[in-house]
């Protein structure tokens, strides 16, 4: 990845991409002033997209000083490292370290948005294909309250790294409730309780998106993709 | 921070390449450590209860707590040993090592992997789609963040060398056993500099198991899915094929 032409921090982004608003929270979390340049997922990529991420060509990529990092995870941890005084994301202890990257990284394999990966879509797929989606991902969800139990967030009482891998989907569970006829509340109401938690922090609070928006999209992508 | 070193246990499985990864770390950390072999189909209760959501190897065991996922567990080892580090220091490098990192597992292995469990036009596809991967890395190697150096990590093998290394080996024994070109030194000049240099490093070489072994162990797989090519039960030799390359 080579050097791009900006000065300061720079986030290449798209205002729903849940990879997107981790970054965003991050980068709130720490105080860290940045300018916002908005991709169109739906048009075409820009120059800068595709100098600065040429491998995957996706957002979020965070150019700092003109060095561009990609991978939303990595660009958390970027941010975290560089800014490290302030809000810490991951703790200091190596063992509590390696499972909180662990369990982002199970996120970030097992949380998709629809329009990440052809496979993972509840509305595209009828009958058998959508009834083994739907069960799938309550055991995701299910797995991932095991984790959380009964503590304020994942990693105890500082929100950090997994919250942060996670987080911008609570504002996807409408869409998926919607679309895969459960109540997300009812299965796994911790998590529904710590989304709330999380929802109380500013940094998220100012970056997820109105879960009827994300709805509204959702019904965009069905229509570009012909999907009824 | 260090711990007594004999509190360290690694389950893994020998044909394994992300097994190899941990070994290798842990040589070169000059950590003792005892391991255990598992069976990848029929994985012991000990793995199962190390690694639940996976089922998988490898799991290091250490203080009486476990960590899975050999990426995660390179960077533990890193955090808990310090000495003779395997990361760098700097946060834009640690981001560009951890990326490539995340290429290597993202798309070469499933592409390399692929190679081996597919025949015909899928397999062209495949050998195209690792060429493309491998022009990535070369030009990485040659002009981009890691040209100059001997090592990714420098002049040491660092994190990425490791990663990468412990499953190129894959490279070789699937030309042999596939008759497919992947990795000739006329296209990939420098990735081929690199890994020959890093297959000679004595670490490395007690590690990797010997290119026989290897290309039985491929041969007896490849055999297994051909004559199995048209059932269900094909796709868990592929996840197998997949998982160890």
């Amino acid at each position: 990845m080579g050097e791009v032409d900006t000065k300061g921090v720079v986030l290449l982004d798209f205002w729903v991409s849940p990879f997107g608003q981790r970054c965003r929270i991050a980068l709130a979390e720490k105080g860290v002033e940045y300018e916002y340049r908005e991709e169109n997922l739906l048009g075409d990529k820009s120059p800068l997209l595709l100098e600065s991420n040429p491998v995957y060509k996706k957002v979020p990529v965070l150019i700092h000083d003109g060095k561009p990092v990609c991978e939303s995870l990595l660009i958390v941890q970027y941010i975290d490292e560089w800014w490290p005084h302030r809000a810490p994301l991951l703790p200091a202890d190596p063992y509590a370290r390696a499972h909180a990257r662990f369990w982002a990284d199970f996120i970030d394999k097992k949380v998709r948005p629809p329009y990440a990966d052809a496979s993972y879509v509840l509305w595209k797929l009828k009958g058998e294909g959508h009834s083994a989606a739907k069960e799938e991902f309550t055991g995701i969800l299910k797995l991932l309250e095991g984790e959380l139990g009964d503590k304020k967030y994942f990693a105890g009482d500082a929100f950090g790294f997994v919250d942060i891998a996670l987080v911008p989907f609570v504002c996807w569970f409408y869409t998926y409730e919607t679309y895969a006829g459960f109540s997300i509340e009812e299965l796994t109401p911790k998590l529904v309780a710590w989304g709330k938690r999380c929802m109380e922090r500013e940094s998220v609070a100012k970056t997820l998106s109105d879960p009827h928006k994300v709805f509204e999209f959702v019904g965009v992508l069905k229509k570009r993709f012909g999907v009824e | 921070m260090d711990q007594p070193p004999s509190s360290v246990k690694l389950l893994g499985s020998w044909a394994d390449s992300h097994t190899h990864r941990v070994q290798l770390a842990l040589k070169l950390k000059g950590l003792e450590f005892e391991y255990q072999e598992e069976d990848f189909i029929n994985p012991s209760p000990a793995l199962l209860l190390h690694n639940p959501v996976y089922k998988k190897v490898p799991a290091l065991l250490h203080g009486g707590r476990s960590i899975v996922e050999s990426v995660v567990i390179l960077q533990y080892i890193d955090e808990t040993w310090t000495d003779n580090p395997i990361m760098p220091a700097d946060p834009f490098e640690r981001a560009v090592t951890r990326f490539w990192c995340h290429f290597t597992d993202d798309k070469l292995a499933p592409a390399v992997g692929l190679v081996f469990s597919s025949s015909g036009e899928g397999q062209k596809a495949a050998v195209d789609q690792v060429h493309e991967n491998l022009k990535l890395l070369e030009r990485e190697l040659k002009d981009g963040a890691f040209k100059g150096r001997r090592f990714f990590g420098g002049d040491k093998i660092g994190l990425l060398d490791i990663v990468l290394g412990c499953g190129s080996y894959w490279l070789a024994v699937f030309e042999e056993v596939m008759e497919v070109k992947l990795i000739d030194p006329e296209s990939f000049p420098v990735f081929h500099a690199w890994l020959r240099d890093f297959e000679e490093q004595q670490e490395v070489k007690e590690t990797i198991p010997a290119i026989d072994r290897l290309l039985e162990y491929a041969r007896g797989i490849r055999q297994m899915m051909l004559s199995l090519s048209n059932s269900s039960s094909s796709s868990s030799i592929n996840n197998a094929a997949a998982s160890s390359g």
